[in-house]
């Protein structure tokens, strides 16, 4: 948190000296100067106007983080996200509504058409921007390190495994005295994008306990449903012998919940933002070219990778925007979020950023924008 | 001010007695204005929710009445409503069957039994308890009173586990149909007793004396003069908990676990119910998945019209019988 703050006053300081450099030019555009101080100024190119964005609201934070930051660099410049649901985004930006759009599934095949259409032909690209991670959260006293199998996961939210002492459990925590008591398996009520995510899991890593759908909707039977992330938060900090799934970032805040590690045959391997980070630089790109469409290995057995991940992109256009959607402004402020500093943002707010050569590659695709 | 003025009224005071004064005019005219606004905008709340769920009606593949699934925006759509009427029904029934005797002896008790000072401050504490917003009883609900029922959950289904309603096959007791019933009584508690207090006091003093005076005890009294000439004002005060119970949304969504399949079983988790199904999925859902929410609203709206046409019928019915012309 510490670091939080003083990247704040640096970023309010690297803004003032670029208004006052802005004032001395006339120049619609200004950038700042990054060279002679490497890590106290941010890396942004201020680009004036406005521009509309729209989707994802599972990338809101991390987009709220990055237009305040930018827009105090850069006070000419305003973006407006929108957080009205992936499909919606997507919608708004094929309609040529949004300059670009967040979304947590890639689009392809028809949207994808529409999308390079709504491009004036050139091509539409998606740029993984924002990673997260599924923590698998229990409430189990005297339990401090609790490890899970993909089976024994599969297997207590599908309601196969009801009590702690299960054997599936007690395989990999050897040496942990586990309770005969009966789990409370606790979902989400709401529908959500980290339903649709933890169910793809459990669907890839354990196809035969899981039979289920992996859509936005819980369908598996038993368990108790909660509305929100924080309300199953609470519900497992509530209730003794419990369990539950929620993003990362709520886990580390809890207190009477712990975040199980999660054993696919090299050790367990804890929820942290590192070890997802880890999982998503090995996730296989399967979009052409720019377009980075991912394919997250959920059986990955690297070393220090957490498997339960998930991405969000951001959708944009290489060409064909209109002159008041404002292309530059799209290009500047992605490539913000793209930089060291953005990306850095990401998990002091419970995200997961992007590292190594897959960061390499987002900000090759975000220069491809026009 | 449509009609004609036929000559400037100079002096207000003295008018012919067979024109209509401009004040009746106007207030004629404001007074249907309102009553016309309120039937239109009913009618336009029908019409939006009919044409929207047009679309997520029509190509449900699943079997509207008997499916019990939410997946309106899986490819092909299928979903259906009886989960949710069920719910919605079955929680209103519970909460009704604990608020109204409550809430109709809260009022007798104020209207007849208390100290004059005490029953204007529970008066007013009644009514306070109806200005609480739902999400406070949701959430204190929640986290504060669920703790305490769920041991009297579990003494239900361990002595009365034989009454089929009352088992309990998951050995789990939270987020039930009963913890979200007892909540909505609460809730529905103030409006019940506040209007049958209302009632109440309408009763002419002097039926109340005539049958003291006759040697009636007062709960005989309650029973020959107050209960006859309140009954319809009492079934009205149940129709308008009832139609809170029945639309309450977000305290509903919070507690019940939410699950899309009929379970009579009042101690185990689960349930769900029409307004809190749209609460949870709309802000997720895509453009079919909004319709059939639009739809289940639908629905709602009808339930709650034929709850309310059975209370006017009933109250209107009873009219005749109850003395209270």
């Amino acid at each position: 948190m510490k670091n939080m703050k003083t990247l704040a006053v640096t970023a309010a300081v690297a803004g003032l000296s670029i208004v006052l450099a802005a004032c001395g030019s006339s120049d619609d555009s200004s950038t700042s100067s990054d060279s002679g101080s490497s890590s106290s100024a941010m890396d942004v190119t201020c680009v004036d106007g406005s521009i509309q964005a729209a989707g994802s609201s599972a990338q809101a934070n991390a987009i709220t983080e990055w237009v305040t930051a930018y827009q105090i660099a850069c006070p000419e410049s305003t973006i407006d996200y929108q957080p009205v649901g992936s499909g919606a985004g997507v919608e708004s930006f094929v309609s040529g509504q949004v300059s670009f759009a967040g979304t947590d599934a890639a689009v392809v095949e028809e949207d994808m058409a529409a999308a390079v259409e709504r491009c004036e032909g050139n091509d539409a690209l998606n740029i993984p921007m924002v990673g997260g991670a599924i923590a698998v959260a229990y409430n189990l006293e005297g339990v401090d390190n609790l490890v899970l199998s993909p089976e024994a996961i599969a297997g207590i939210f599908a309601s196969e495994i009801t009590s702690w002492n299960d054997p599936a459990i007690a395989a990999t925590n050897s040496g942990v005295s586990l309770p005969d008591a009966t789990i409370a398996q606790f979902h989400r009520s709401d529908s959500s994008g980290t339903t649709a995510n933890f169910s793809a899991y459990l669907a890839t890593v354990a196809p035969d306990i899981w039979a289920y759908d992996t859509g936005k909707e819980w369908t598996a039977p038993g368990g108790q449903g909660a509305k929100g992330s924080d309300q199953v938060t609470a519900s497992v900090e509530q209730t003794p012998n419990s369990i539950g799934y929620v993003e990362l970032s709520y886990v580390m805040d809890a207190i009477n919940a712990k975040a199980a590690s999660v054993d696919q045959g090299a050790g367990p391997v804890e929820p942290t933002a590192q070890n997802a980070s880890n999982a998503l630089s090995a996730a296989e790109i399967v979009g052409e070219g720019n377009d980075l469409v991912l394919s997250i290995d959920y059986g990955t057995t690297a070393e220090g990778a957490y498997p339960i991940t998930l991405v969000t992109y951001e959708v944009g256009c290489t060409g064909g925007l209109a002159e008041d959607q404002n292309p530059e402004l799209v290009k500047a402020f992605l490539d913000f979020a793209a930089s060291d500093d953005g990306q850095g943002m990401l998990e002091n707010i419970g995200y997961v950023p992007i590292t190594g050569e897959l960061l390499d590659k987002v900000r090759t695709s975000v220069d491809a924008l026009q | 001010m449509s009609a004609p003025v036929h000559e400037p009224q100079l002096h207000p005071g003295i008018t012919s007695e067979r024109s209509v004064r401009p004040g009746d005019r106007n207030f004629r005219f404001l007074t249907t204005g309102a009553g016309i606004t309120v039937l239109i905008v009913l009618a336009a709340i029908a019409a939006f929710l009919i044409w929207k769920s047009i679309p997520a009606l029509q190509n449900n593949t699943g079997s509207l009445l008997t499916n019990q699934q939410w997946l309106p925006d899986a490819d092909p759509p299928s979903w259906g409503i009886s989960v949710l009427i069920f719910g919605t029904l079955w929680t209103s029934i519970l909460a009704m069957i604990i608020a109204v005797p409550i809430g109709i002896g809260t009022a007798l008790f104020i209207a007849f039994y208390a100290p004059r000072r005490l029953s204007k401050g529970l008066g007013f504490i009644v009514d306070l308890l109806a200005a609480v917003p739902s999400i406070i009883f949701g959430l204190w609900g929640l986290y504060n009173f669920m703790p305490y029922l769920v041991p009297f959950a579990e003494w239900l289904s361990t002595y009365l586990g034989w009454i089929p309603i009352f088992t309990n096959n998951v050995d789990l007791y939270t987020k039930s149909i009963l913890i979200a019933g007892v909540v909505l009584a609460l809730m529905i508690l103030p409006t019940v007793s506040a209007i049958s207090r209302e009632v109440f006091l309408q009763v002419p003093r002097s039926h109340i004396e005539a049958s003291l005076a006759l040697g009636a005890t007062r709960w005989e009294m309650i029973r020959m003069s107050v209960f006859p000439f309140s009954r319809p004002g009492m079934i009205s005060a149940a129709m308008l908990g009832l139609g809170r119970a029945l639309g309450e949304t977000i305290a509903v969504a919070l507690i019940l676990s939410a699950v899309f399949e009929i379970n009579w079983k009042l101690t185990e988790p689960g349930g769900n119910s029409i307004a809190a199904n749209i609460a949870l999925k709309w802000g997720e859902a895509g453009d079919n998945g909004r319709s059939a929410l639009i739809a289940t609203g639908l629905v709602l709206f009808f339930i709650t019209l034929v709850v309310n046409m059975t209370a006017r019928w009933v109250v209107n019915r009873r009219k005749d019988f109850s003395g209270a012309n």
